[in-house]
């Protein structure tokens, strides 16, 4: 989706909608073929490419806004200072790793016709089917917001390319609530005490790693058993595994140098025991080697929800340093691990209260300053960073770290229709606890993932 | 069960005393009626209705069009199916041999060796598990399982798996669902057969014994053949609830953070089929595959053990 977003150029445009239009004609036609449709041609045309229809606007009905648990007092805020807003909140389980629950209740929704929530809290993942038809004749659950219902200056407003996972066809059908771009977690205390330097390429992270292994055994610099792993490190060095080169092509090529490499200094680092196949999130790491942990290279909410709630590590302890970058490198690149998204409903009957609800969540300082996460509106993560609860805990600032990380979140790993964690979880990490070497395993995943996205309906390349 | 066994009971033993029926025989009828039409409705919407459409869906596509085999064709082509069906499979094998073979054996023992008093409690006892539902049950294996909880955790770490992700392995999965379904359905099977094996009358027993029987060849020439028909019966029902194998996967999948495949069983693709890629119809088609491998499965015991000649003997 993202080759097709090129901001201003009008000239452009009518070409742009016409291979869009294209596109997805061939994408109709294919899904014709999946559902083993006899005849395609007479069904209709492509549904998605028709404008959006709204459903009859009812001014100050009832809204009803899915949130889960961790955003659920943001919405409750609301409530209580827009008591005009006649809102219904249902808690649901958003946003975890592969939930399909949404996914679910909206292919439901769209075959009764009615039931659909007006505001949802999703996974990037979840604006990928969210933008487009469940079945042919439906209208995408999603509203785009471009579409006169958010200014541009405040879609302008979000870090950048924070809001790509919600473009989709040239319009935008989220907005992004928070981004997880992946650093450099360290533990200050240790590292000043053993005197080593925190490291700025990958090649200083692996010497470092083989040194820790040796000199101080049972620490670690990192974990690769967790399902969100390969965002960390993956994402991070550029590895081509999800790339979207269009909406309906995705090319994921593990044999490209930079999946190679990084495979190969993980497995020199799981060798020397500096880096645990066991996942920081399974049950009992945290009781057995969270202290342990004198590295982590994982997203910016580490901080929060590992060290501190999970780890109980002491504060003032970790601090935080840039992305890595490969020798000879001039710029860091990083990863994205999470970072939910507010998305309006189509079918809404209240689009203006339900709108300005998502905005206000999004966007506003007084609900961002105190959200627990990096917000991707860039004026609220300034109001974030300020407010000491996000901050003191650590040893050191991490405003600089955390403002430049969210630029420099690297583009070319796309959101697909299927999560990215299934291929990782299931093709890659039994056979990392077998003993595998990750270099072994790239074909595995691979396939994997070549296979989850044929069978979504995306014409795959490996080259 | 009971069903079936009333009339062998009433043709068997003819009224001691030759009394008419005290009741009109239309009351009974009515009465009758009144007693299977909740059993007929709610088959009839949840048993009969959703199966008729699934074969609607699975022989036509979204826009309702006609497709043929299409739909089938379709889904045993998708790289999930085989190994879905694998899994199922080796799992079905490992859990009916396990079953069959123990829950007859435990009877037997039960029923001959243990005194009356301590069989009733341990009969109470084995059936607490299938008391509680399925989700539970899991649950109390997922504490079993992970070395870092277990309170057999010496057992696991003996077997060299530290782990929960070890024990999660792909090649151990078929073993630790049978191992659930075991111990939530096997100790019910027990009560029945323990039931089936009541019925046989001491004075065969007798006859056996007097023949000079001991008690192996009175077991294995006797009480089984004799029981045949109740153990075919719970192979049958025991193969058609592991065709549906979903709950257990589906919660290993979610607590081993995803190292379990989302599709493992059939079932679970059928529902990844219809919810995650909106393709109902394809859904469909993989629950007539279960369907038909059910049927086939069942029409095959059936006729090999006369399960429905009960009334000619």
């Amino acid at each position: 989706m993202r080759s097709l977003r090129s901001p201003g150029a009008g000239r452009a445009r009518a070409t742009r909608t016409a291979a869009a239009v294209l596109s997805l004609a061939t994408a109709a036609l294919l899904a014709g073929c999946a559902s083993a449709d006899p005849d395609s041609d007479s069904g209709g045309s492509p549904a998605a490419a028709k404008d959006f229809k709204q459903a009859e606007q009812k001014e100050g009905s009832q809204i009803t806004v899915w949130a889960d648990s961790t955003r659920l007092p943001s919405v409750q805020a609301y409530q209580k200072a827009h008591p005009d807003t006649k809102m219904k909140i249902v808690t649901y389980d958003g946003g975890a790793d592969g939930s399909t629950y949404l996914q679910s209740k909206v292919q439901l929704f769209d075959r009764t016709g009615k039931g659909w929530p007006d505001v949802v809290f999703g996974s990037p993942t979840d604006v990928t089917w969210a933008s487009q038809p469940t079945k042919p004749g439906a209208q995408p659950f999603a509203a785009p917001l471009d579409d006169k219902l958010v200014p541009q200056e405040t879609l302008d407003g979000f870090a950048k390319g924070s809001l790509s996972p919600c473009e989709f066809n040239d319009h935008t059908y989220c907005l992004r609530n928070d981004i997880a771009q992946v650093v450099l977690w360290y533990n200050k205390p240790l590292m000043d005490k053993w005197g080593y330097q925190v490291p700025t390429t990958w090649e200083e992270y692996e010497a470092l790693g083989k040194k820790i292994g040796k000199e101080h055994p049972g620490y670690l610099v990192g974990s690769v058993g967790d399902t969100n792993s390969h965002e960390s490190y993956f994402w991070s060095t550029k590895c081509p595994a999800y790339q979207l080169t269009e909406p309906d092509k995705l090319r994921s090529n593990l044999s490209d140098k930079n999946c190679t490499r990084t495979a190969k200094l993980l497995d020199n680092l799981i060798d020397a025991k500096a880096v645990t196949t066991k996942g920081f999130f399974s049950q009992g790491f945290a009781k057995d080697s969270g202290d342990k942990v004198l590295m982590a290279y994982g997203p910016s909410w580490y901080g929060q929800y590992l060290f501190k709630t999970a780890f109980k590590v002491p504060a003032k302890t970790m601090a935080v340093a840039p992305p890595l970058k490969w020798a000879g490198e001039s710029t860091a690149s990083t990863g994205n691990v999470g970072g939910g998204v507010w998305m309006v409903s189509s079918h809404s009957n209240n689009l203006k209260a339900s709108t300005e609800l998502a905005t206000w969540l999004t966007t506003s300082d007084e609900n961002q300053t105190a959200a627990p996460t990096y917000p991707a509106y860039t004026k609220a993560a300034q109001a974030w960073l300020k407010n000491p609860a996000n901050s003191s805990y650590f040893a050191g600032d991490v405003s600089e770290v955390f403002q430049s990380a969210a630029d420099a979140v690297w583009t070319g790993w796309s959101n697909t229709k299927f999560p990215d964690a299934t291929a990782w979880s299931s093709a890659v990490l039994p056979k990392l606890t077998e003993g595998k070497s990750l270099t072994s395993v790239l074909p595995d995943w691979q396939k994997e993932i070549s296979n989850e996205a044929k069978a979504d309906g995306y014409q795959v390349t490996n080259e | 069960m009971t069903v079936l066994e009333t009339p062998r009971v009433s043709t068997g033993t003819p009224r001691r005393d030759g009394s008419a029926p005290s009741r009109p025989r239309g009351r009974r009828l009515n009465a009758g009626y009144l007693f299977v039409a909740g059993y007929t409705v709610l088959l009839l919407a949840f048993g009969v209705f959703p199966t008729a459409y699934s074969f609607y869906l699975a022989f036509t596509n979204e826009r309702g069009q006609f497709t043929g085999f299409n739909q089938f064709t379709k889904v045993a082509k998708d790289y999930r199916f085989l190994p879905a069906f694998e899994h199922m499979l080796v799992y079905l094998v490992l859990w009916l041999v396990v079953l069959v073979v123990l829950v007859v054996l435990v009877a037997v023992v039960l029923r001959g060796r243990i005194r009356p008093g301590t069989s009733a409690v341990l009969r109470f006892l084995y059936y607490i598990p299938g008391a509680l539902a399925g989700v539970a049950s899991v649950l109390v294996w997922l504490f079993m399982l992970d070395p870092d909880v277990s309170p057999v955790s010496w057992l696991l770490e003996a077997m060299g798996l530290h782990s929960f992700a070890a024990v999660l392995a792909p090649g151990h999965l078929p073993l630790i669902l049978m191992l659930i379904a075991f111990w939530t359905g096997a100790g019910g099977w027990m009560v029945v057969m323990y039931g089936a094996l009541n019925n046989i009358p001491d004075e065969v027993l007798e006859a056996a014994r007097m023949d000079g029987a001991g008690p192996w060849r009175t077991v294995w020439h006797i009480q089984i053949p004799m029981i045949r028909q109740w153990i075919v019966y719970m192979a049958i029902m025991a193969f058609a609830t592991g065709t549906q194998l979903f709950v257990e996967p589906q919660l290993l999948q979610t607590a081993s953070l995803g190292r379990v495949s989302p599709t493992w069983s059939p079932n679970q693709l059928a529902f990844v089929f219809a919810f995650q890629q909106g393709d109902f119809n394809g859904a469909a088609a993989i629950s007539v595959f279960l369907l038909s491998l059910g049927l086939v499965a069942a029409g095959l015991l059936v006729a090999r053990s006369n399960l429905f000649s009960l009334d000619d003997k």
